[in-house]
C-alpha cells in the first residue's frame, strides 16, 4: 500500500527495471507462452514493475538492456517494442527450434547522496563512481548485479543458452525450466559468480495474487551444492527471486547487491 | 450505502482514542510478521447487519500522509469494505481516516451515543475488521453483537495472517 517514493523516483531517474532497496517492487517479464510448437511461432512479452504478480500497476519495465538469445546463442532482434504507462511489451519470433533466453542483466553501481541539501541518485559503471561530486554527503554506494530471465522453447528444450558466465547469480537447469509440471519434483542449481550458491534463499510466487487472500510464497534455501528441489502442486506462472548481499570487491567499503529473478511456467500434467 | 455524512465536527468528537465513555470498544491487534518486506496493513472497521448490509464505518487506517493522496490507490484492496462503502466516499474522510498502525493492539472506542452508533436501529449486527498488507495478504474477521447494549457483550477472534486478536466489548 505504502508506495516507496524513493525507489519509485530512483526507477524513474535511472530508467532501471528494478529498485535497489531491500523494499523493492517486483520487476518481471511475462511471456505469452513458454512451450510452443509449429510454424510461424511468436511470443509476446509484457514487462512491468509492480507489487502484485502479474499485474500492471506501477511502472513499465525499462527494456534498454534486454537481450534475447536464440537456442544456438545468436542475438535475436525483438519486434514491436513499446512502453506504456504501466507496462512494456515486445515480440520475439522463434525461428529456431529449441530454448530461447530473454534476459536483462545489469551490472554497475548505484549511489544515493546529499548535495546542497537535496538527496540525489546516481548510477553508472563501477569505474565511474568518482563522478559522484566530492562535496556530496551521506554517500551510500552499492555495487549491483541483477539478472532477470525468461525462457521459451519451440519444440524440444535445449541447454545451449545455459552456459554459466560466472558473473552474478545464475540458474543451472537440472530440470529444464520449460519442462515444469505439477506433481513432478523440479531440481535447480544456483551459482554465485560461477560457484555453487550455498544457502541462497529463494522465493517462488504464483500468479493471480489478486484472486486469493494469501500470497502463499514458497520459500526455499539452496543446499551446499547450490541445489534446490520443489514439487509444484498448482500450475501457473511463477515468479522466482533470489537476493544476496556481500562486500564489494570493486568499491571499497560498499556492499554488492546481487539478485536473480525469473518467470517460470508450470503446466498441469 | 449506509454511510451517513455526518459533520466532521461530530465525528471528530468521537474519533478514536480520545473518547470520554467507551461503551463500544474494539481492539485490533496488528501482529508482528517475519517477512522480508513488511508494510503496515491497511485496516477498515465497520458495522454490518447480520445479513451483511453495511451500516456504518468506524475506522479506516491507511497511508493518508502521502502526497497527492497516493495512499488511496490501494484502498480498493480492502475488497469487501471498498465494495460496501469505500468506493462511495471521498478521501480523506474526516473522523474516519487515520494513519496506518504499527505492530501492537489498537483500540477504537465509542460512546453508545456517538454519531456512528446513535442511529443504529435495534437488532443483530456484526463488527467487521478487514486488513490488507502491501506485498502481503488479506484477512477479514467478523464479530456478532446485539444493539442496543443491554448486557455486557464480549466477542473475540484470533486472526491467522494479517490480524492478531480482534475483540469487541460492549458495556451498558
Amino acid at each position: 500500500m505504502n508506495i516507496k517514493r524513493l525507489s519509485a523516483c530512483a526507477l524513474l531517474a535511472l530508467g532501471m527495471g528494478t529498485a535497489m532497496t531491500a523494499q523493492a517492487h517486483r520487476a518481471w517479464m511475462l511471456p505469452s507462452a513458454t512451450v510452443l510448437s509449429g510454424e510461424n511461432t511468436w511470443v509476446t512479452v509484457d514487462g512491468a514493475v509492480s507489487n502484485s504478480l502479474f499485474y500492471f500497476e506501477h511502472f513499465p519495465l525499462r527494456l534498454k538492456q534486454l537481450e534475447v538469445l536464440s537456442p544456438t546463442g545468436a542475438a535475436v532482434e525483438t519486434q514491436n517494442m513499446a512502453e506504456g504507462r504501466y507496462r512494456s511489451v515486445f515480440d520475439v519470433e522463434l525461428k529456431e527450434e529449441g530454448t530461447y533466453t530473454l534476459q536483462i542483466h545489469r551490472q554497475g553501481a548505484f549511489a544515493r547522496y546529499t548535495l546542497e541539501g537535496e538527496s540525489k541518485r546516481w548510477s553508472g559503471p563501477v569505474d565511474k563512481v568518482s563522478e559522484i561530486p566530492s562535496q556530496a554527503s551521506d554517500v551510500k554506494v552499492s555495487e549491483i548485479d541483477s539478472r532477470m530471465q525468461v525462457f521459451v522453447t519451440k519444440g524440444a528444450p535445449t541447454d545451449e543458452t545455459f552456459k554459466p558466465s560466472g558473473q552474478g547469480i545464475e540458474l543451472v537447469p537440472v530440470t529444464h525450466p520449460n519442462d515444469l509440471v505439477t506433481g513432478e519434483p523440479v531440481h535447480f542449481k544456483f551459482l554465485v559468480d560461477g560457484q555453487p550458491a550455498q544457502g541462497l534463499p529463494l522465493v517462488l510466487i504464483r500468479d493471480g495474487i489478486r484472486y486469493r487472500d494469501q500470497v502463499g510464497e514458497i520459500e526455499l534455501t539452496t543446499d551446499a551444492e547450490g541445489a534446490v528441489e520443489v514439487t509444484f502442486t498448482e500450475p501457473g506462472m511463477y515468479w522466482v527471486e533470489a537476493e544476496l548481499e556481500q562486500p564489494s570487491q570493486k568499491i571499497e567499503g560498499a556492499p554488492r547487491r546481487l539478485s536473480y529473478s525469473a518467470t517460470l511456467e508450470v503446466l498441469p500434467l | 450505502m449506509q454511510w451517513k455524512p455526518i459533520t466532521a465536527a461530530l465525528l471528530l468528537s468521537a474519533s478514536t482514542g480520545q473518547v470520554v465513555a467507551d461503551e463500544f470498544r474494539v481492539q485490533v491487534e496488528i501482529p508482528a510478521l517475519q517477512v522480508a518486506e513488511y508494510h503496515r496493513p491497511y485496516v477498515a472497521i465497520w458495522i454490518e447487519t447480520d445479513k451483511g448490509r453495511h451500516q456504518q464505518d468506524l475506522a479506516l487506517w491507511y497511508d493518508l500522509e502521502l502526497a497527492d493522496n497516493e495512499g488511496t490507490k490501494w484502498l480498493k484492496d480492502l475488497r469487501q469494505w471498498w465494495r460496501r462503502s469505500g468506493r462511495q466516499l471521498e478521501f480523506p474522510v474526516d473522523g474516519l481516516s487515520g494513519a496506518t498502525r504499527p505492530v501492537g493492539t489498537h483500540a477504537v472506542s465509542l460512546a453508545a451515543d456517538a454519531p456512528q452508533l446513535a442511529q443504529l436501529p435495534a437488532g443483530q449486527y456484526r463488527l467487521v475488521v478487514e486488513a490488507v498488507r502491501e506485498v502481503g495478504g488479506r484477512e477479514l474477521i467478523r464479530l456478532p453483537f446485539q444493539w442496543p447494549i443491554t448486557t455486557v457483550q464480549q466477542q473475540q477472534a484470533q486472526g491467522k495472517h494479517e490480524l492478531g486478536r480482534v475483540a469487541l466489548a460492549l458495556t451498558p
